[in-house]
């Protein structure tokens, strides 16, 4: 029996009137692949942010209510050391206005500080993780000068860099054309495979989560379902989580969503 | 301006201008970058505020304006965390209600207030021995904290990853905007409350033009706030012109060329 990576019991996040999540129970092994998958507000966000310990958001969104428990390799997700945990954002997120080198972007990652200067052995490591997912050519480009599908390389070696147990992904495969993706799970799978590391990914590609994923999670607010993905990606659970699934919807699970 | 600086008060005005210059463009990569620009501004007015309290309290007006104006910075970075008014509204709210409290203070001091002119404008070679200890004080303190340099870089580059690796970015982000405060109100003197913001702005986003990574924009920053001042000063001697206008102009050269030779 492996070791839990992940668990969640009862956990609920309230923003002001919107609730986020509701009363999510979930356990997830260490070494799993986990896709996430529901509509747009679905707290799927609000969860990864749970996990990194920012659930409480931006004090902008006013007071933020949370009850029941996170656990993160059976620590509360503040005191799991930082260095445990990859993280990749959404790619909408970026500042590329910020002047910046791809190498610099993944040995902050290393660091976890913005680096003044780069050392030699950060600059060997930095280029081993981007030659590993295939970007090594873009390490002196400018951020500003990166495609999408070229900036979602340089973060996920910026991730892997610290050689993460837990690697939490926010629709990586956005903006990324068809090669780039399958690069992207092929990338994931080989650290995976390497490192025995637990990997959670949002995706709104449900072709994507039944090839790659070992579990989905299907979230609407709540735990709509949860298990491989054959059992889960089913007609009617997807039309409770995402409240109406038509004909040309379900056939869309074998085809691109 | 050899035979010049022979002079007491050219020998304080090149190395107050030294200092601010130096101080305002490395805090001031940090602002641009986060597009604050305008936060110069709002802290300018809020020194103005300061000033005419301490004018017309009868105390000397860098000690009124420094805790108003460090006041009113933690009061605008609290509005930006809690509030979803854009940046400019907050410090706009901010820089209202400074001029207004100043033009009040003024208005209630008897008589007319010649060195409230100065103070709008600066008087470079008013510049006191208190002055430059406060400005080196400032200088000390920033270089002490240089450290911080690559945890501001960071938030500035992705705050939220900053926060998911557990750096107090908030409370950076007030100590930024509390030294910002220090180094408007020191410099007003200088430079004077209408041009501080050039000082902060100007140098950045020239060095932004011409750099590829972060610490060469903050390198080259202030070498351009450090290096504008001597012939910037020199020509405030020269023209008999007050010194402020002529170091924002020269700095305004150096945004130009870079607007021209960037690549």
């Amino acid at each position: 029996m492996a070791a839990v990576a992940v668990e969640l019991q009862q956990y609920s996040v309230r923003y002001g009137e919107f609730q986020a999540l509701r009363e999510v129970n979930l356990s997830v092994p260490e070494g799993a692949f986990v896709a996430i998958v529901g509509p747009n507000g679905a707290g799927k966000s609000t969860l990864l942010k749970a996990l990194l310990g920012l659930e409480r958001g931006s004090l902008r969104d006013g007071p933020t209510q949370v009850s029941g428990t996170v656990r993160v390799m059976g620590l509360p997700p503040r005191q799991v050391p930082p260095g445990w945990l990859g993280y990749v954002p959404q790619v909408k997120g970026f500042d590329r206005s910020f002047p910046a080198l791809a190498l610099e972007v993944v040995v902050s990652g290393l660091r976890r500080r913005w680096p003044f200067l780069i050392t030699a052995p950060e600059r060997k490591k930095a280029e081993e993780m981007l030659d590993r997912v295939g970007a090594l050519a873009l390490a002196n480009r400018r951020l500003g000068r990166l495609s999408g599908g070229e900036l979602q390389r340089v973060y996920l070696a910026r991730s892997l860099i610290r050689e993460p147990r837990l690697l939490l992904l926010d629709e990586p495969a956005t903006g990324v054309d068809v090669v780039g993706e399958a690069d992207l799970y092929r990338h994931l799978e080989a650290y995976q495979a390497e490192r025995g590391a637990t990997i959670l990914m949002i995706t709104h590609d449900w072709e994507a989560a039944q090839h790659h994923a070992s579990a989905v999670l299907v979230l609407n607010r709540r735990v709509v379902g949860y298990g491989p993905p054959n059992e889960v990606l089913c007609h009617e659970c997807l039309s409770q989580a995402f409240g109406h699934v038509g004909h040309g919807h379900h056939l869309v699970l074998g085809g691109s969503a | 301006m050899m035979e010049a600086l022979q002079l007491p008060f050219m020998q304080r005005a090149l190395l107050a201008g030294l200092l601010v210059g130096g101080l305002a463009s490395y805090l001031g990569v940090m602002v641009v970058q986060r597009r604050l620009s305008f936060l110069g501004d709002g802290l300018a007015h809020a020194a103005f505020a300061g000033v005419a309290l301490g004018l017309l309290l009868h105390e000397e007006p860098l000690w009124v304006a420094i805790p108003f104006a460090v006041g009113v910075a933690l009061a605008i970075t609290w509005v930006r965390e809690r509030s979803h008014l854009g940046d400019d509204t907050a410090i706009g709210i901010f820089f209202a209600v400074s001029v207004a409290l100043g033009v009040l203070f003024m208005s209630l001091r008897q008589g007319f207030a010649p060195d409230a002119v100065a103070y709008l404008f600066g008087s470079i070679l008013t510049v006191t021995q208190t002055d430059l200890w406060v400005m080196g004080l400032i200088a000390l303190g920033v270089a002490l904290l240089a450290p911080l340099w690559s945890h501001w870089a960071y938030a500035t580059f992705d705050r939220e990853l900053a926060l998911a690796d557990r750096q107090p970015v908030l409370f950076y982000d007030y100590l930024l905007a509390a030294l910002m405060a220090l180094v408007v109100v020191v410099s007003v003197k200088v430079v004077g409350i209408v041009l501080i913001a050039a000082f902060i702005v100007i140098p950045a986003a020239t060095a932004r033009l011409l750099s590829r990574t972060f610490s060469a924009m903050t390198v080259m920053s202030v070498g351009i706030g450090i290096f504008s001042v001597v012939p910037g000063l020199t020509a405030s001697y020269v023209l008999d012109v007050p010194a402020g206008s002529t170091i924002v102009l020269v700095q305004a050269l150096f945004f130009a060329l870079a607007l021209v030779l960037r690549r």
